[in-house]
Order: structure tokens, then C-alpha cells, then sequence
């Protein structure tokens, strides 16, 4: 896919290509779906990207992804506690759909049957060229869930989308089509216990008028790789507020491939990065403006500790017919560490005329005058930090206002700074 | 309570002496006010007391309740019982006012060996000094000092020595920016908080203060020394005549 002259493979090619000869006659799907794994493979043969890739510029795949653990059939991963209580959980235990409940208002099915009857093929495949995610992914994905929430339904709990792994490799695929008018919570739970190779891809349909909160949760083990990919398409008039958290992993990928498709459509991503260790994390958009009157915020704070490395590109695309448009993209990063690094490419494409787009970015340290006002009042050097990181990611998370969410994901503030901080 | 010992210090950064040699000793139960113009080290003073990093001293001491508290870290000088309230109260988006004072509140506890405050007796302590001190409740969901107006702030400073209860407190330039009536309620504030076993440091450039906070002493500082000290007269001196008749005899 990447068109670039291959010398040798590496390990991590050569273990993916063969990984796929061992495991295609245990993967779903029917004649179609075979087509579509096996070109995602040819294109991976062209090798994984390097720095030489703009796309992946900041994420050297190639250089990174040194070594590719084997699958694992003997991993055995749980299920877990939901985040928000009270959620339906969808669990995918080391890349397979377990038992899921009921659900008034939305029909689930897993992928797995889906491709089997071949009712689903079409999702697989590859958007473009720099989609190394959704080849490997569609080249190895064995489970997952398919959702359809109702015209009209209001989904009181939310839907936890829970993706498990214990080691290994796991490929999963969340494909979610949301009714006309329809309202729902789904958070997209990536964690587990292994040092697993993850990929996680997500196909979001936004309906008429839907109104959708999306929390992603990355948690990984220190040794995971993650690959993840949100595809989605925000239908007329209606909401999308994308939560994006990374708080683990050792290699992290997280791709966002959204198009305000619909007239008056509105998009919101928030990011929240904590980045510790030897953790690598890229968090990728391309963001389409197709229509006239769309509405998009982006608002990313990372924080970095540790030797951390952490990426941020955003790429709004305005299309001619996209009158209208209000952009505004910022990212702010606290660096806590001499050895911490943030790399921000924002990129506007505009071909409409009349549009308000926009975009910033900021490194800063923790402000010394502010730590010292906090001293002054007796709270200890270790707290006052924890205070200031919070107050730096609070804001964004604030912003969520259900209030059981914005807890939820306090808690998992603190957790990661009494750890880290 | 506090005596600071031949203190002398300088801009950690840059070397630059401010405080030289300084002597200066507050009991438990004074007032004293530190006057003295413009960079004669009046701040300087504050932020050392409390304990800023951007200043180094080289030689002195400053003893609370006789010991040195040169090693000790702002938190553990604040723990300990001393409380700046600042001349330009920081601002802090993201740390709600209530929160931030439910922290220090229960850090100083904690500090101290004292159980956690419950959420009603905090809220009915902050309730009581916020009303004594005219501030609305509904302020204090705001983030820290953000978007507070110069009188707001200074109001929330008094308002966290009353529920911090220091043992020393010293007030930099606390009635710049306050309107006669602010200035009449924070001084009310801080009357309310005389008592014998606790200091105030009252540092001031006018005279217009100690008409409401009324000094048992005053000093006056100028290059980094104390020049000149007496009781309250001394003040009305100074407004009468300036700082130039003190420092002239200096000359």
C-alpha cells in the first residue's frame, strides 16, 4: 500500500505474512470476505510504514513494531467491571464475542456470524493507502459485535463495548449503526493483561437526528501494542461527541476517520492523553467537512511524564459544497518531564469559501507560581502536581456533563497520576 | 513567634541582593506592620517567609516558635501554622475554590494528625467566613481567583487564612486594589483573627490600612534592612512626611 522499494522484510513483516497462512482457514467469512482479507494481505507485503510516510511520519511502524507476539489459544482473558455502572457490557474475550444481553432498543449480533453468513463484507477493506490499521485488521479479524440501535430509541444505559486481551494477538471490529433519532452512550473499553498485539477497528453510522456520546477508554499493559481505528459518518442533523482517554500501552495507534457527512451535523472530539514511561501514542484524525452548516471542536490535552513520546495530527478537509463550516481544533500538552516529547501536526484543507476554521497548540511545563500558591496553603509538593495535571485535563472531561461520566473518568485521572505522577 | 536574624537574600536566579541584613522579631499576640517604599524588599520578604524557591538566602536565620524553618518546604511552613496572603493571588483554571479549599483544609488536618473535616461541618465552616466576609457561596464554585475581581480576591485570601487558622500570618499589601468598603471588610477579617497566641505581619506602602488593622509595632524597611522601628505613631509620621524624613536619617 505504501509505495516504497522493500529491501528485507523485518521480523514483525515476515511474522504478520506468516501469521496469516496459519490463520486464515480458522477466520469467518465467506468467499467475499476471503477477497477482502487477501488483498488486505497483499497490500501489506508492501511493508509497514515508516517515518518516510507522511501519514505515519511521527509513528515509524516499521521501526517500532519490532517484534509481533503469536496467536495465543490458550489465553484466557474475563470479564470485567463496566466503567459506567449499570452499562450493558459487550464483551470481547481475547478476540472473541462472549454472551451479550439483551437490549431494548438495538438489535446485536457478533461479527462473527455476520461474516460467516456474509451479510457484513462490505466492512472490511482498505480506505487509502496509509491504512496499514484496517488491512491488518481486515486481513485478521475474527470477531467483534454489530449493533443496530432503532429509529428513535432512547438507550437509557450505557453500552459498554469491552475488549479484553490476554496476551497474544486479538483483532476485533465494533460495527454500530445508530437509528434516526436515536440516543446513546457507548464506551469502547480497550484493555487487558498480555503483551498482546491489539487492533480494534469501529464503523459508527450516525442516523438522522441520532445524538451519540462515544467514549474510548485505552488502557493497555505497558507491553501492549494497540492499532485502533474509528471510522464514522455524522448523518444530517445529528450529534457525535467522541471521547478519546489513553492511558496505556506501549505502542498506540489510535486513528480517527470521521466525515460530517450531513447538512448541520456536528462533531466534538475530545482527548485526554496521559502518557508515562516508554509509552509511544499517536492519536491520528482526518476529519471531512462534506456539508454545508457542519460544526466540529477538537480539543486535545495530553499530559507527559517518563520518556514518553506522544502525537497529535489533525486534518480537517472542507469541501467545496461545505458552506458554512466552524472548525476549531486545539492541543495543549503539560510536560512533566526532560524527557517527554509531544509532536503536533494540525493541517486545514479548505476549498469552500465561506468558512470559520482554526487551530493552536501549546507545550507548556507546570506553572512554578501556581505550584507554589498551592504549597503556601499546605498541600504537599506530590498533591499540588496531582491538583494542576487534573485541573489541566478537567476541563475537557468537565465539558462531558453527565456528571456519572465525568466521576468515572476522574477516577481514572487519579489512578494514572497516583501511579505515575 | 518569628524573629528573622541578620537576614540577608538574593533572586536565586540572577544574584541580586534584596534582603541585607534584617532583623526583625514579632511576638504572639502583636500586630506589626512593615511599611517602606516601593522595592525597599517588602515582598521579597513575604515570598521568603513563606517559602518561594526564587529566592536564596545566604546568611541569617528566621526562627518560628524558635526554630529555623529555612529547610522546610512551603507546604511544611504553611502545615506548621504560617499563611501568606498573597499581593497578586495566583489564578488557577481548572481547581474549583471549593475543592481547592477542602484540600488545603484537610492537608493542614492531616499534616497535624487531625482527622479529616466531614463534608457538611466544611461546608458549614466555609458557609460562616464566606458570609461574615460578604462573599457569595455560588463564587466558590468558580475556578480559583478566575475572573475574580481585584476586591474578589483579596476577600478569598482572608477568607482562607480564617479557615486555614495559621499561628503567623502575614498580608502583602493586602489593601491594594480594595475600595473603602472592601477594604473595611478585610480588615474586619482580619481584627476578628487577632488573638494572643496568633502573629500578624501586616506589610503595607500606605498608612490607610493601619487606620482599620491598628499595629502594636511598626517597622520600616528600606534596602533590605529594617531602618527604623516604633508603635503606631510611627506610621502617622510616615503619611505626614514621607519615607524620605526616615531615610534620610539613614543617609
Amino acid at each position: 500500500m505504501n509505495i516504497h522499494a522493500q529491501t528485507t522484510r523485518t521480523a514483525a513483516e515476515t511474522a504478520l505474512l506468516d501469521a496469516y497462512a496459519g490463520r486464515i482457514a480458522k477466520l469467518p467469512g465467506d468467499a467475499s470476505v476471503t477477497v477482502k482479507r487477501d488483498n488486505a494481505v497483499e497490500a501489506l507485503k508492501a511493508g509497514l510504514p515508516t517515518r518516510k510516510v507522511e501519514a505515519w511520519h511521527y509513528t515509524d511502524l516499521r521501526r517500532l513494531l519490532s517484534s509481533i507476539p503469536a496467536f495465543d489459544a490458550t489465553a484466557y482473558a474475563e470479564k470485567i467491571a463496566p466503567v459506567l455502572t449499570g452499562s450493558s457490557v459487550l464483551p470481547v474475550l481475547n478476540g472473541v464475542a462472549d454472551k451479550a444481553p439483551t437490549v431494548e432498543g438495538a438489535s446485536i449480533a457478533t461479527l462473527g456470524e455476520k461474516l460467516a453468513d456474509g451479510s457484513l463484507g462490505d466492512v472490511l477493506g482498505i480506505a487509502d493507502r496509509d491504512d496499514t490499521i484496517g488491512a491488518i485488521n481486515s486481513a485478521f479479524v475474527a470477531d467483534g459485535f454489530v449493533i443496530e440501535i432503532a429509529e428513535g430509541a432512547k438507550i437509557t444505559a450505557p453500552i459498554e463495548l469491552q475488549n479484553v486481551q490476554a496476551g497474544g494477538q486479538t483483532h476485533s471490529r465494533f460495527v454500530v449503526k445508530a437509528g434516526a433519532g436515536s440516543k446513546a452512550t457507548i464506551v469502547e473499553r480497550q484493555t487487558g493483561t498480555g503483551e498482546a498485539l491489539v487492533s480494534s477497528v469501529t464503523n459508527l453510522d450516525v442516523g438522522e437526528g441520532a445524538e451519540l456520546l462515544w467514549l474510548i477508554l485505552q488502557e493497555q499493559p505497558e507491553g501492549a501494542t494497540h492499532l485502533g481505528q474509528f471510522n464514522v459518518r455524522i448523518g444530517k442533523g445529528s450529534k457525535l461527541t467522541l471521547f478519546v482517554m489513553n492511558t496505556g500501552g506501549r505502542l498506540v495507534r489510535q486513528e480517527i476517520r470521521a466525515s460530517a457527512a450531513g447538512q448541520d451535523s456536528e462533531f466534538k472530539l475530545r482527548g485526554v492523553n496521559l502518557l508515562a514511561g516508554q509509552t509511544h501514542c499517536d492519536v491520528t484524525m482526518v476529519l471531512d467537512h462534506l456539508a454545508p452548516d457542519t460544526y466540529s471542536t477538537e480539543t486535545l490535552r495530553n499530559v507527559v511524564t517518563g520518556k514518553a513520546q506522544g502525537v497529535f495530527q489533525g486534518q480537517i478537509r472542507v469541501a467545496r459544497e461545505a458552506q458554512k463550516t466552524d472548525a476549531k481544533m486545539a492541543c495543549n500538552t503539560l510536560l512533566l518531564s526532560d524527557e517527554g516529547e509531544f509532536s503536533t501536526k494540525p493541517e486545514l484543507e479548505i476549498f469552500a469559501d465561506d468558512v470559520a476554521c482554526g487551530h493552536g497548540a501549546t507545550v507548556t511545563e507546570i506553572e512554578q507560581d501556581h505550584l507554589f500558591y498551592l504549597m503556601a496553603r499546605g498541600i504537599d509538593e506530590k498533591s499540588a502536581r496531582g491538583l494542576l495535571v487534573k485541573a489541566f485535563v478537567a476541563e475537557v472531561i468537565e465539558e462531558l456533563e453527565d456528571e456519572t461520566v465525568v466521576d468515572a473518568l476522574e477516577e481514572k485521572i487519579g489512578h494514572w497520576f497516583a501511579e505515575h505522577g | 513567634m518569628l524573629e528573622i536574624r541578620n537576614l540577608h537574600a538574593r533572586i536565586a536566579e540572577d544574584g541580586t541582593e534584596i534582603i541585607r541584613g534584617l532583623n526583625l522579631t514579632v511576638k504572639a499576640g502583636e500586630v506589626a506592620a512593615i511599611m517602606g517604599p516601593n522595592g525597599s524588599g517588602k515582598s521579597t520578604l513575604s515570598y521568603i517567609l513563606a517559602g518561594k524557591e526564587d529566592y536564596e538566602v545566604t546568611e541569617g536565620d528566621i526562627l518560628y516558635n524558635g526554630e529555623s524553618i529555612l529547610e522546610m518546604d512551603p507546604a511544611e511552613r504553611a502545615a506548621a501554622g504560617i499563611f501568606l496572603a498573597f499581593q497578586y493571588p495566583m489564578e488557577i483554571p481548572g481547581v474549583a475554590t471549593m475543592e481547592f479549599l477542602k484540600v488545603a483544609m484537610n492537608a493542614q488536618r492531616k499534616a497535624r494528625g487531625e482527622e479529616e473535616l466531614k463534608i457538611p461541618d466544611l461546608l458549614k465552616r466555609v458557609r460562616g467566613a464566606a458570609d461574615s466576609l460578604g462573599m457569595d457561596m455560588n463564587m466558590l464554585k468558580r475556578p480559583l481567583n478566575v475572573g475574580f475581581s481585584g476586591g474578589e480576591k483579596k476577600r478569598a485570601e482572608i477568607l482562607q487564612m480564617k479557615l486555614l487558622e495559621p499561628k503567623l500570618c502575614v498580608l502583602d499589601e493586602t489593601d491594594s486594589g480594595l475600595d473603602i468598603d472592601a477594604l473595611k471588610i478585610v480588615a474586619d477579617g482580619v481584627n476578628t483573627l487577632r488573638s494572643p497566641d496568633r502573629a500578624i505581619v501586616v506589610i503595607t506602602h500606605y498608612q490607610r490600612l493601619l487606620e482599620y488593622i491598628v499595629p502594636d509595632s511598626v517597622h520600616v524597611l528600606y534596602r533590605g534592612q529594617v531602618v527604623r522601628s516604633g508603635d503606631k505613631n510611627l506610621a502617622l509620621e510616615l503619611e505626614k512626611n514621607g519615607y524620605a524624613g526616615v531615610i534620610g536619617e539613614m543617609a
